[in-house]
């Protein structure tokens, strides 16, 4: 016999396996999931989900699908939690302060309480990356916030009104394409590319029997 | 919180006694010749009751998964002949079908080409299996690589059965389209100087897989998704195609398109047509659990052979070798091929290293059901049974705190349930994971219906009959630009005719004729997983 647990959902009761994530009980209730279910392995924030256990007054948050249910617990699900994202041109904006300071203004009225920090299902240190992105340090607020799958939580619970994935979002497009660097090989290899000096090489492989193909794939030597 | 088995239990102290030996070990690759045998006796492809030939269509005759072969053969959503197309909801140049990393590529040099470009999704944008690539990409840009070394792997991973010309183009540009990424903004994982950090994949000859940590396709995804959204593309979200449009010149012209949550039924015209709906994981051949995303069901191949595209090698799947076996709620799950890169072996429940890591994916995950199967090696746990991949060898390899650094997201996925990774080894056994096959393309992206291109995991024929490591993420970046550029340069001489559904009414006919009484509505769009009492 499977040991059953009690969970509301949306406030409704319903009893549930207990080794079931929030995502499976929800199925297990009987409800074809439209919103709220995206990747279901913890990479795309679509399931982001705030819980409380009865007799304890702290709301806490997850991924319904990263995370197993408790008797008592009260689930609601903020699927498509409204985060603001800034239109910007990636080719005209610079990595310096005044960028965060145009498209993100709020993030310099962040009050320090940390709620965003103690909210995310992906352990980052939210309130820290943030302080970076007003500091214009894009390299250790991307590497900060690199784990942010953009579920939403932590706007969710700022009193600020930060929509901090967008901010980190932005930190790390900064980061990969102006601060992190270039690599001289990869664009060696494109210009190598551009000048035909592979075709030959690939023409002459492609036009060979299979039989020649074959014995040169089985015998290739591989990079140790 | 993972309860284990005395069994699962005595077995990991073997694999952690042998761990001082095995880490030394190398073991052999396999000759072709085993490799051929071990494939024909234990890979799902060949196991021929789990597929039927087709009975109607462009590949009548042709061998395809039983699953596969019941959406292809079933009834459409809608009534052809009642559906409304003098009004046109929406009304483009490129029509592109899904959300994910092919759809946004292709939309972003759709936009660039000048056309005016829409994405339909059924779920949210990004929501797609290049979220959930965690490995890596490839592409031949070190001095001792070449595109042509990247072609003999590709090429000769996929059996020798790819469409040369296209594997042509997905290893030529490969390097570019990783500096494509690197200019959006992809934060690839490089050495100070700048040198991208490059690792083996399962077949590969050279390290040319790079990565993003062990986040690498939603590092992609989201910076393609910003991009998008920053020109103001329009994205009808939670919202499916489900019929393709032609016109009276029998060229695609559009979708009918379905509101996920009120069904409403809306028509979208366009002039070129882009499906790039991803991947199946979600229809569980044979049963398989799945990496893939929840919206993995195949629906592109059923839109598009409807109206008359030809499949290439839809019988072929990829189950990758290493899905997770325990604990329960992470069954099915992918564990990166990047745990294997930098040195985990794989052990059988007595401890043994019975495989050398690095064959590609099919030869993998046959030996590893051979292992579990036939052999008797398996380890036995409370919903299957599955091998050890020996994650702690990582951090001997490669020193302390690799893990952390390199596969994040793998420990954070096992942390969960009290399991360290860099202390203790994790079960596996295959998950089916990639649609090999797909909608038969030439170099431009088309199909062999008439301004209807296809992208992504929706195609077949460039990895021939097993895909490498990382030439995915690859393929969808390549041809999801190659399919935007082309639908928007074709879609600038385009006229369309009067639209029609009549292909949606001829397959209706064509199935009563060969007496297929079907009881199923496709496309699927999503899996059932209520419980029904």
């Amino acid at each position: 016999m499977e040991n059953m647990v009690h969970v509301f959902l949306m406030g409704k009761m319903y009893e549930v396996p207990s080794s079931l994530t929030i995502m499976k009980a929800i199925e297990y209730a009987g409800y074809q999931l439209i919103r709220g279910c995206g990747c279901r392995n913890g990479f795309c924030g679509a399931c982001a989900t705030v819980y409380r256990i009865k007799g304890d007054p702290e709301l806490k948050a997850c991924l319904a699908c990263q995370t197993k249910v408790e008797d008592n617990m009260y689930i609601a699900m903020l699927p498509g939690f409204p985060l603001v994202k800034q239109i910007y041109d990636i080719e005209k904006v610079r990595p310096d302060e005044t960028i965060m300071m145009q498209l993100y203004p709020e993030i310099y009225s962040c009050i320090g309480c940390n709620a965003c920090t103690k909210a995310c299902p992906q352990g980052l240190n939210v309130m820290q990356y943030i302080a970076y992105a007003q500091r214009g340090e894009y390299e250790k607020c991307a590497e900060e916030s690199f784990d942010c799958v953009m579920c939403g939580i932590c706007s969710s619970r700022c009193p600020a009104g930060i929509s901090h994935p967008q901010v980190a979002m932005l930190a790390r497009r900064l980061n990969g394409k102006y601060i992190a660097p270039k690599s001289q090989h990869l664009a060696d290899r494109v210009q190598e590319i551009k000048e035909g000096k592979f075709e030959g090489m690939i023409e002459d492989l492609m036009g060979k029997p299979l039989s020649e193909i074959q014995e040169l794939y089985n015998t290739r030597e591989i990079e140790k | 919180m993972a309860i284990y088995t005395n069994e699962m239990l005595e077995s990991m102290k073997k694999v952690e006694a042998a761990r001082a030996v095995n880490v030394t070990l190398d073991p052999r690759r396999m000759t072709a010749e085993e490799k051929d045998t071990l494939l024909k006796t234990y890979h799902p492809d060949y196991k021929e009751g789990e597929f039927t030939n087709l009975q109607i269509g462009p590949n009548k005759g042709d061998k395809v998964p039983l699953e596969l072969a019941a959406i292809l053969q079933a009834n459409p959503r809608i009534d052809p002949e009642k559906v409304d197309l003098s009004n046109p909801d929406y009304d483009v140049d490129v029509l592109i079908i899904g959300g994910g990393g092919a759809g946004a590529s292709a939309a972003i040099e759709a936009n660039n080409g000048g056309a005016n470009v829409m994405i339909v999704t059924k779920l949210r944008m990004g929501d797609a299996n290049t979220m959930m690539a965690e490995g890596g990409i490839q592409a031949a840009d070190k001095p001792n690589d070449s595109p042509a070394q990247h072609f003999l792997d590709a090429y000769g991973g996929g059996h020798f059965a790819a469409k040369k010309e296209l594997v042509y183009k997905l290893v030529t540009e490969a390097p570019e389209a990783i500096q494509w990424l690197n200019d959006l903004g992809v934060e690839f994982d490089k050495a100070p100087d700048g040198t991208m950090i490059t690792t083996h994949g399962g077949g590969t000859s050279r390290k040319r897989m790079h990565a993003a940590k062990d986040y690498s396709g939603a590092e992609i995804m989201r910076t393609l998704r910003d991009e998008v959204l920053n020109r103001g593309i329009p994205v009808v979200d939670f919202t499916a195609a489900i019929e393709l449009i032609k016109d009276d010149k029998g060229a695609v012209a559009g979708a009918v398109l379905l509101n996920m949550e009120t069904k409403e039924i809306l028509i979208a015209k366009a002039k070129t047509v882009i499906i790039a709906t991803g991947g199946a994981g979600r229809m569980h051949y044979q049963g398989f659990p799945t990496s893939n995303h929840y919206g993995a069901t195949a629906d592109g191949l059923v839109l598009g052979y409807r109206a008359g595209a030809k499949l290439l090698y839809p019988d072929t799947l990829q189950y990758h070798p290493t899905g997770a076996a325990f604990p329960e709620q992470t069954f099915g799950a992918l564990v990166t091929e990047k745990v294997r890169s930098p040195g985990a072996m794989l052990n059988n429940a007595n401890g043994e290293a019975f495989m050398n890591p690095l064959e590609t994916r099919d030869v993998s995950a046959a030996s590893i059901i051979r292992e579990c199967s036939d052999r008797g090696n398996g380890v036995h746990t409370p919903e299957g049974v599955g091998v050890w991949l020996d994650t702690p060898m990582i951090e001997i390899k490669g020193g302390e705190g690799t893990i952390e650094k390199r596969i994040p997201a793998m420990l954070r996925m096992f942390a969960k349930y009290d399991i360290d990774i860099r202390k203790e080894p994790i079960l596996v056994y295959p998950t089916l994971h990639y649609q090999n096959g797909g909608i038969d393309i030439t170099t431009d992206g088309m199909s062999c219906v008439e301004n209807l291109f296809v992208a992504g995991e929706a195609v077949g024929g460039i990895h021939g009959r097993n895909r490498l490591m990382g030439n995915s993420l690859l393929d969808i970046i390549v041809f999801g630009r190659n399919a935007g550029r082309n639908a928007a340069a074709k879609a600038k001489d385009v006229t369309v005719g009067k639209l029609n559904l009549d292909h949606v009414s001829a397959y209706k006919k064509e199935m009563e004729e060969a007496g297929i009484h079907s009881d199923i509505v496709s496309p699927k769009l999503l899996p059932d997983y209520r419980r029904h009492k």
